[in-house]
């Protein structure tokens, strides 16, 4: 469980209105202008050219390191190359010390906050001034950025009014271009006073020996001019090999960082240039490596050496615009801090900050290098189990599911025992096992008779075409069994005949993205076991977790667990798995059945589920089925934002869980529906539960219950 | 491909112009140096880098009676006070709006970020398309240190809110020159 000190964090973030409203307000105007940005731009063929240049250089960074060192030689700078960050200070420190250097003026650069280089020089009696506004603004805060690309961004105007009065000894009012104006006036004497300065790099280019380096305020510039010495601090990361590199790096930067075609200033320098007397001057470039090339060698996180810290991710992220970038991040923010401070702080160090990723996947499609956050986050958590194991009551619920047995018995005993609780399906409060989950939401009763029971009472068409196997999931079989009967009617009614097997058992999501990939491995052998089967031409799910365990996460668990032949069994199963609209959609294109729009029906809207939408990419699949069956489509905004549910997430994180669900809440009122169609069981319990809760007539259907009725089986006649 | 160009550098907040030949670009050079009050006193002051485009058209002495506190002399101490700084650029690049040059010398540097105002002749002719024909043309190792500029300095840093001139210029004058100029 997450530890007490990091709950405390989260509290005050989520009690703190400015943020949320300030960052939220962000997100919003963020999807809009980078969509405007990317007008025109083929977003994947550049994603294709951006995932080739950066990982073909993640691959080779020593090289890259040692060729950049040779052209920026020969252009005449001063190439230091380091892993230890330590070195990089004692460099600073002798440099700052033969030249008598007493002030630096600094433009970003990110690497030198790995360090904490700015405490240590201000230790060493230098004063150094970051010029970036944000970043100043955090300097004088004796804070941290808590976003990539907008440091202060959890700021209000009259925080930096308040850090600026004490600044300049006056009393400012809280007047953005005042603001800015006191800030040019300040900081113009810092660039002007500066014995150095110290910038980053945005790419390192290998071929030339080319430093390029991004600003809208121009800071690197006077930062890299003014000054007699200039410094560049640069991780290795940013190296490519070739100057041409450059192009589709600066295409998508700015897009994805602040929905502009470029930013106002873009500099290239290679080796020194003349300084502002003219005079030659001194150019130091460090490479920093820290610990980047054995991420390079580590085949499960080598893509984050992609990133080219544009933060979109953080972005579009449900839970950096609750909390900020103080709780969900270390020195680089959202869920690639978490997956950086791994490698750059220590795995520990990012324990806390990735436990808060809910795995919605909302930063997936955004990511201009293509980078799975989520994933690696699965992966990180799977060795810090290893490593540490999991704490105790986690454990005692993943032993509870490792054995379906036992797992069942539960859930059939759970059913017995709420019975004096449940009302109208709903449950207000449990007496037990899902206690602590009903604050925020109500959740549905568990069945009377789970689906396993009622399946042996439909029967199989005979002689039909095709067999499908079900797999229902706990939430079909346990909570929802009525979507099961919906499922099997539909497929019936294609001529497919249904089988269930009954030695199926939990998906083992929920031990997978706990980082139990022991009971995720157990759960996969069980339910292959279960559902290979020659004669089943389709292994079908209504549950998109579940569906994106078994087409995508069986195979991928197992190898991590070593277990090479199951893994290839997974692969061949994996093949034949549908989640329950796409193949209702493929039969009803293939002619095998009908839909029917009946008359006079309910207005509803629909909600994506992220698994469903991002990894299975089944967006349009239940619009579809729901168009033709008759139903008016009420879209909802942010219809594919999560809902907060996250499996086990919502247990272990209710307070950030409920904000991201209110908010998908007040999306649904405002489309007037009354019914919120979705895919996911999951989605269901969380979003009915929400809406039982706040007192609302809407309700929530599975897109299985809402068409089963009106599927017939396609005529032959008319030969379509 | 300039209409592109105008459009674009608009919407970052340049003031963009056109001119037939280097004697109307010198004139509205003049007008900006008249119109931002350009006199000798600390901050109001100018500073010229001559190039190619405009070198030969100037007459500096004329300028300077006209201008007293303008200096084609360009320091850092003279740039730091100036309230308009007039550098020649090379290219300017249709898709983003922006202008680019080799910017080695310092003294264009100065003049183009100290000062409030920036007028930045370029040659219509050496428009291209974006920044990867811009690439495709340079060769780092000559041009060390190459300078786009799109817009004039901006910074949302405080609450987001778009707030022009934080430490460059506050206004970017572009004045596109037809005809043609021996290299920079
Ligand atoms: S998966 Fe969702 S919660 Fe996790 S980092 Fe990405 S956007 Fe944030
Ligand atoms: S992970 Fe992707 S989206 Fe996030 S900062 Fe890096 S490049 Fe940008």
């Amino acid at each position: 469980m997450a530890t007490t000190d990091l709950k405390a964090r989260v509290n005050d973030a989520l009690e703190n209105g400015s943020l949320a409203g300030a960052l939220g307000r962000f997100n919003e105007a963020y999807v809009a202008s980078r969509a405007r940005a990317y007008e025109g731009i083929d977003f994947e063929a550049l994603r294709d050219q951006l995932v080739g240049l950066k990982g073909r250089a993640a691959a080779h960074l020593d090289e890259l390191a040692e060729q950049f060192e040779e052209k920026a030689t020969q252009a005449g700078a001063t190439v230091f190359r380091t892993s230890d960050p330590a070195e990089v200070k004692q460099y600073l420190a002798r440099l700052c010390k033969e030249n008598g250097v007493k002030r630096i003026a600094k433009s970003k650069s990110m690497a030198t906050e790995e360090m904490h280089l700015n405490a240590f020089l201000a230790e060493q009696g230098i004063e150094v001034a970051e010029t970036d506004l944000g970043e100043w603004i955090v300097q004088l805060a004796g804070q941290r950025p808590s976003h990539m690309v907008m440091p202060a961004i959890h700021m209000s105007k009259e925080q930096v009014a308040g850090i600026f009065s004490r600044e300049v000894k006056e009393e400012l009012a809280a007047d953005i271009p005042a603001l800015v104006a006191v800030a040019r006036r300040e900081l113009r004497q810092k660039f002007l006073g500066a014995d150095m300065g110290i910038t980053g790099a945005n790419v390192a280019v290998a071929e030339t020996g080319t430093l390029v380096v991004v600003t809208n305020e121009g800071n690197a510039r006077l930062v890299s001019t003014l000054p007699r010495i200039q410094v560049a601090v640069v991780g290795v990361e940013k190296l490519v090999e070739r100057f041409a590199d450059v192009g589709p790096i600066l295409k998508a930067l700015p897009r994805s960082a602040t929905g502009q075609l470029l930013t106002s200033y873009v500099s290239m320098f290679t080796g020194p240039s003349p300084g502002a007397d003219g005079q030659p001057k001194e150019l130091h470039v460090i490479l920093l490596d820290h610990r980047r090339t054995h991420m390079a060698r580590d085949p499960r996180f080598a893509q984050a050496l992609r990133c080219i810290r544009c933060a979109s991710c953080v972005n579009v992220c449900p839970v950096y615009r609750l909390l900020g970038g103080h709780v969900f991040g270390g020195v680089y923010t959202g869920g690639i801090g978490a997956i950086l401070a791994t490698w750059f702080e220590a795995i520990k160090s990012s324990k806390d900050i990735q436990s808060l990723c809910i795995q919605c996947g909302a930063c997936i499609p955004v990511c201009p290098t293509r980078i799975d956050i989520p994933e690696m986050i699965v992966e990180l958590r799977r060795r810090l189990a290893k490593e540490e194991g999991h704490p105790f009551i986690q454990k005692a619920a993943l032993r509870m599911v490792n054995d379906r047995r036992i797992f069942h018995g539960l859930l059939r005993a759970a059913s017995k025992a709420q019975k004096p609780f449940a009302k109208k399906g709903m449950i207000r409060h449990l007496p037990f096992f899902f206690s602590g989950m009903t604050e925020h939401r109500s959740l549905p009763a568990i069945a009377d008779v789970p689906f396993r029971d009622r399946f042996e009472g439909i029967a199989q068409p005979a002689g039909a075409k095709d067999k499908a196997a079900f797999y229902a999931g706990c939430l079909v079989d346990f909570a929802y069994p009525g979507i099961g009967e919906s499922v099997v009617k539909v497929l019936n009614a294609a001529g497919v005949e249904v089988t269930f097997p009954q030695a199926q058992t939990c998906c083992g999501a929920p031990a997978r993205y706990a980082g139990a990939f022991d009971v995720a491995a157990r759960n996969a052998k069980d339910n292959i076991t279960a559902l290979e089967d020659p004669e089943v031409r389709w292994v079908v799910s209504a549950c998109p977790t579940c569906t994106v365990a078994l087409r995508h996460e069986f195979a991928a668990t197992l190898e991590a667990e070593g277990h090479a032949d199951w893994a290839e069994r997974a692969e061949a199963m994996a093949s034949k798995v549908r989640d329950f609209s796409s193949l209702v959609k493929e039969l009803a294109d293939a002619g095998r059945l009908t839909v029917e729009a009946a008359k006079g029906l309910e207005a509803v809207t629909y909600h994506d589920s992220c698994h469903l939408k991002r990894k299975l990419h089944a967006h349009e699949p239940p619009r579809q089925l729901l168009g033709a069956a008759g139903f008016e489509l009420k879209e909802m905004k942010d219809s594919d934002s999560c809902c907060g549910m996250g499996g086990s997430y919502s247990l272990k994180f209710p307070e950030i869980s409920a904000p991201i669900l209110a908010r998908k809440l007040e999306n649904i009122r405002a489309t007037g529906a009354e019914t919120v169609a979705m895919d996911c069981p999951g989605c269901m319990l969380q979003i009915g539960g929400g809406l039982d809760l706040a007192g609302s007539t809407a309700r929530t259907r599975h897109v299985a219950d809402l068409i089963a009725d009106k599927v017939r089986p396609a005529r032959p006649a008319g030969g379509k | 491909m300039f209409e592109t160009f105008r459009a674009k550098a608009q919407a970052v907040s340049a003031e963009v112009h056109r001119a037939p030949a280097g004697a109307q670009a010198l004139d509205l050079v003049l007008a900006v140096l008249g119109r931002e009050g350009v006199g000798d006193a600390p901050g109001e002051r100018a500073v010229w880098c001559g190039g190619p485009i405009l070198g030969s058209l100037l007459d500096r002495d004329a300028l300077v009676r006209r201008f007293p506190g303008l200096s084609f002399e360009v320091t850092r101490e003279r740039a730091a006070e100036s309230r308009v700084g007039i550098t020649e650029f090379e290219w300017g690049l249709a898709a983003t709006g922006t202008i680019a040059q080799d910017a080695t010398d310092p003294r264009l540097r100065l003049a183009s970020m100290l000062p409030e105002v920036h007028v930045a002749l370029f040659p219509t002719s050496r428009l291209l398309p974006d920044l990867d024909a811009l690439l495709e043309r340079v060769d780092p190792t000559r041009a060390r240190y190459l300078a786009c500029v799109t817009g004039p300095s901006r910074t949302a840093d405080i609450e987001r809110v778009l707030t022009i001139g934080v430490h460059g210029p506050k206004k970017l004058v572009i004045i596109a020159v037809d005809g043609e100029f021996g290299a920079a």
